[in-house]
């Protein structure tokens, strides 16, 4: 029963968060970020844009890091 | 959003899962038994079908900007993950998706499996291996027909299209009796990535309360940067491998990783 549920939860995981959470935590504080600002004068539409083109590049680098410590430990 | 950038967004994005399921409905078909496998393909679309019959409307309901921004945020997320697979892929950092290789492999376990009959199922492992391929797969299309849906206040175009591109897969897999390893997957899923990353950045940000310059025409200018972006990734990805060592310059398919 437990091995279901853990297997359920991992399921979800997956789904909704993936490969890097931390893609999914930038996300969440990029929008918070852009709801604090339009609370204010300041232009906010800028903030979700900029934090996407931190996230890609810093999510595609830690997967060829990934990559290459699988190819320098193939049993790993 | 136009109707039509409502229909071919969803319809790309329901093809490329849709090929996917088709190659597990193959090889449980294939090396087992069809019926089972139809019985399981069916009961996981009636599953999915309901899921959007009652989610729709519940999502629906939700306030404009509420919504924009869980679906914007989610949309975001997801978009992410699809291009950073698709980058990778393209840059030579993980295996191609081979649908070949995939079907060798669900007929090698399906071919050795035990046959138990269950009801009006003739072989209960045949129809599990399609119920949830289909269920798993088909998740992604109820995910991307309800956000994109209810987004535009048009959930019944968006099923439509995911209906089409199912048909239109599912037909083919049908005639061919094989895997659709000819279609580019990785492109599609590439450029699936950047509509989903570019229409979570749109509604994220304005679900958040920022206003856009031009309003819905920004999106004119999000897309295309954000495929640049990932293009121009895919070109640094490929220009440090040709500069890393022999182990990094390896091809993808001879690497042991798994397929997603």
């Amino acid at each position: 029963m437990t091995a279901k549920l853990r297997a359920f939860a991992a399921f979800w995981y997956d789904f909704l968060i993936g490969d890097d959470w931390r893609v999914a935590s930038g996300v969440v504080l990029a929008l918070a970020v852009t709801a604090a600002v339009s609370r204010t004068k300041v232009p906010s539409w800028w903030i979700v844009p900029v934090a996407v083109a931190v996230l890609l590049p810093a999510t595609v680098w830690s997967g060829t890091r990934a990559s290459r410590t699988r190819d320098a430990n193939p049993s790993s | 959003m136009t109707v039509w950038a409502l229909f071919v967004s969803v319809f790309l994005a329901s093809a490329v899962e849709a090929v996917e399921a088709t190659t597990i409905v193959l090889a449980a078909g294939t090396a087992r038994d069809w019926r089972s496998a139809l019985i399981g393909l069916a009961s996981a679309a009636a599953i999915l079908a309901v899921a959007v019959v009652a989610l729709g409307p519940a999502i629906g309901a939700l306030p404009l900007q509420s919504l924009r921004l869980f679906v914007g945020g989610f949309l975001l997320v997801f978009g992410l993950q699809w291009l950073r697979k698709a980058v990778l892929r393209a840059g030579g950092y993980k295996a191609l998706h081979n649908e070949d290789e995939i079907f060798r492999k669900q007929l090698a376990a399906a071919r050795v499996a035990s046959t138990r009959s269950v009801g009006v199922v003739p072989d209960w492992y045949a129809f599990t291996l399609s119920f949830k391929g289909v269920l798993l797969e088909g998740l992604e299309v109820v995910f991307i027909v309800l956000t994109f849906g209810s987004n535009e206040g048009n959930i019944p175009v968006a099923a439509l299209a995911a209906g089409a591109a199912i048909l239109m897969v599912a037909s083919i897999g049908a005639l061919l009796r094989a895997p659709l390893a000819r279609v580019p997957e990785n492109a599609m899923k590439f450029a699936v990535g950047t509509l989903l990353t570019s229409f979570g950045i749109f509604w994220g940000a304005e679900g958040a309360g920022a206003a856009w310059p031009g309003s819905d025409a920004a999106l004119l200018a999000i897309i295309p940067l954000t495929a640049l972006l990932a293009i121009g990734l895919v070109a640094a990805l490929r220009l440090a491998r040709r500069r890393s060592s022999p182990v990094a310059a390896r091809g993808p398919a001879e690497r042991s990783e798994s397929m997603r």
